[in-house]
């Protein structure tokens, strides 16, 4: 099963749920978590579905490449870190 | 309500009370978050609070105890994007503005759209006809890099006549609740224009427009080149050529009970967006713009450099009450319509909004 993990950032916003799935692709992960928590949905995705401009997701420690389909492939044993992208003042 | 109001900040909402000694902070919501705009409460009593989270988008969020307690809200979508359309993307950048009739609520975004809400923010949907109008393909970004819409002005009187400004992207007006708009930018000029462009209504960069609640058919306009006056509903526009000091700047408010009176901050010019020889001032007509007064007392006069963005600049109901924020931190408060002013705060986040109520 893959593992998909929310920034801490997020908890002041939100509820992140720490999601176990056999989802093959990063985009049927996140919609997994999102299936638990569809509030979440908004701060990682924008208008058009798309990874937001300053969210970024590491996959086994690799950044994601594919920001609009998300459809970088996971294995079973993937690790997924939804991450704030460093940014602003 | 004229003894309390509202700042929208780069890093919180902060709530300003009056009392016999004069206007403090009273209570900050959301610190550390940029606020873009706020909605005081509504006939219900709902507030809302528009944040432009840096990573994590827009969010709204609604009170229903004067700001007490909030719950995050319905945030505006747009819909899926058509693969030929163009333009700026179809994603939500900023409520950039948030206004109330009723129970019925408004917000302008970046990138251009109008969002309507008939159920207190739960939900809401995009006016589709100014958005699909053929014009917006003239619109551009002004402040912003994407046109975003500032100023939602209801008609009070009239349900379904409002007027909407876009910077940049002019003035449009519905009569029949926005299922159809109409461009009202005649008698405006857009000198950073090519001449043959001057007098398009879509490229047309009005900073504000505000509306006089007792005298609808009353607008005043901060425009990039400089200020005019509509009497007629926005159906015509007259520029008011003599302010003192400079008629650029970004922020208008105008006198709830007296169409003729209006207040302005001057800035250098749009190429130096600072006062006027380091010493802040309001523009004062009282006679619809036939003249003006410089008003300084109590605004620094020596070394300022803050800039009074275009929801920047409020006025109460009772028309002697004003607040004025500024983009470096900076809250000025008059009692008698800007005649003497003083300091609320000088250590403020940047202000993007005031509002009082």
């Amino acid at each position: 099963m893959a593992r998909i993990e929310f920034t801490p950032q997020l908890r002041r916003f939100t509820e992140t749920p720490v999601v176990e799935t056999g989802a093959a692709t990063l985009r049927e992960a996140l919609e997994a978590a999102f299936a638990q928590n569809p509030r979440l949905r908004g701060y990682v995705l924008d208008d058009q579905a798309h990874l937001r401009a300053n969210v970024v997701v590491f996959i086994d420690g690799r950044r994601s490449t594919d920001r609009v389909a998300l459809a970088d492939p996971l294995g079973p044993g993937s690790r997924v870190h939804v991450m704030q992208a460093l940014s602003g003042g | 309500m004229s003894d309390r109001a509202w700042a929208a900040t780069r890093k919180g909402l902060f709530e300003l009370r009056r009392q016999s000694s004069g206007w403090s902070i009273a209570n900050v919501g959301f610190l550390g978050e940029p606020v873009s705009a706020v909605l005081p409460p509504t006939a219900s009593g709902r507030m809302l609070a528009a944040l432009n989270l840096g990573h994590f988008g827009v969010k709204v969020h609604a009170s229903d105890d004067g700001g007490a307690t909030w719950q995050e809200v319905a945030t505006p979508a747009y819909p899926a994007q058509p693969a030929q359309a163009s333009g700026p993307a179809w994603t939500l950048v900023q409520v950039w503005s948030l206004a109330a009739q009723g129970d019925t609520v408004w917000a302008g975004t970046l990138p251009g759209g109008l969002f309507r809400s008939d159920d207190r923010g739960a939900s809401w949907q995009l006016d589709e006809a100014l958005w699909h109008q053929p014009g917006r393909a003239e619109w551009f970004g002004g402040g912003y890099d994407v046109p975003g819409i500032h100023s939602i002005e209801p008609h009070p009187a009239r349900p379904g006549e409002m007027i909407v400004a876009v910077s940049c992207g002019g003035v449009w007006a519905t009569r029949d609740g926005g299922a159809t708009w109409a461009p009202k930018c005649k008698g405006l000029r857009a000198a950073y224009m090519p001449p043959e462009q001057a007098e398009n209504p879509n490229v047309q960069d009005p900073h504000r427009v505000v509306r006089c609640p007792s005298a609808p058919e009353s607008l005043w306009m901060q425009h990039h080149n400089g200020i005019w006056r509509s009497t007629d509903g926005a159906e015509t526009w007259q520029e008011v050529t003599f302010a003192p000091l400079s008629s650029f700047g970004f922020a208008v408010a105008v006198h709830p009970a007296d169409p003729q009176t209006a207040w302005f901050v001057p800035g250098v010019a749009d190429q130096q967006r600072v006062p006027v020889d380091g010493a802040l001032a309001v523009n004062r007509t009282c006679d619809g713009g036939r003249s003006f007064e410089t008003l300084r007392a109590g605004l620094p006069q020596s070394a300022c450099y803050d800039l009074v963005y275009r929801h920047g600049l409020a006025v109460a109901p009772d028309g002697r009450q004003l607040l004025m924020g500024s983009t470096t931190g900076s809250l000025w408060a008059s009692g008698n319509g800007g005649d003497t002013w003083s300091t609320v705060s000088n250590h403020l986040p940047p202000v993007h909004a005031v509002r009082f109520g």
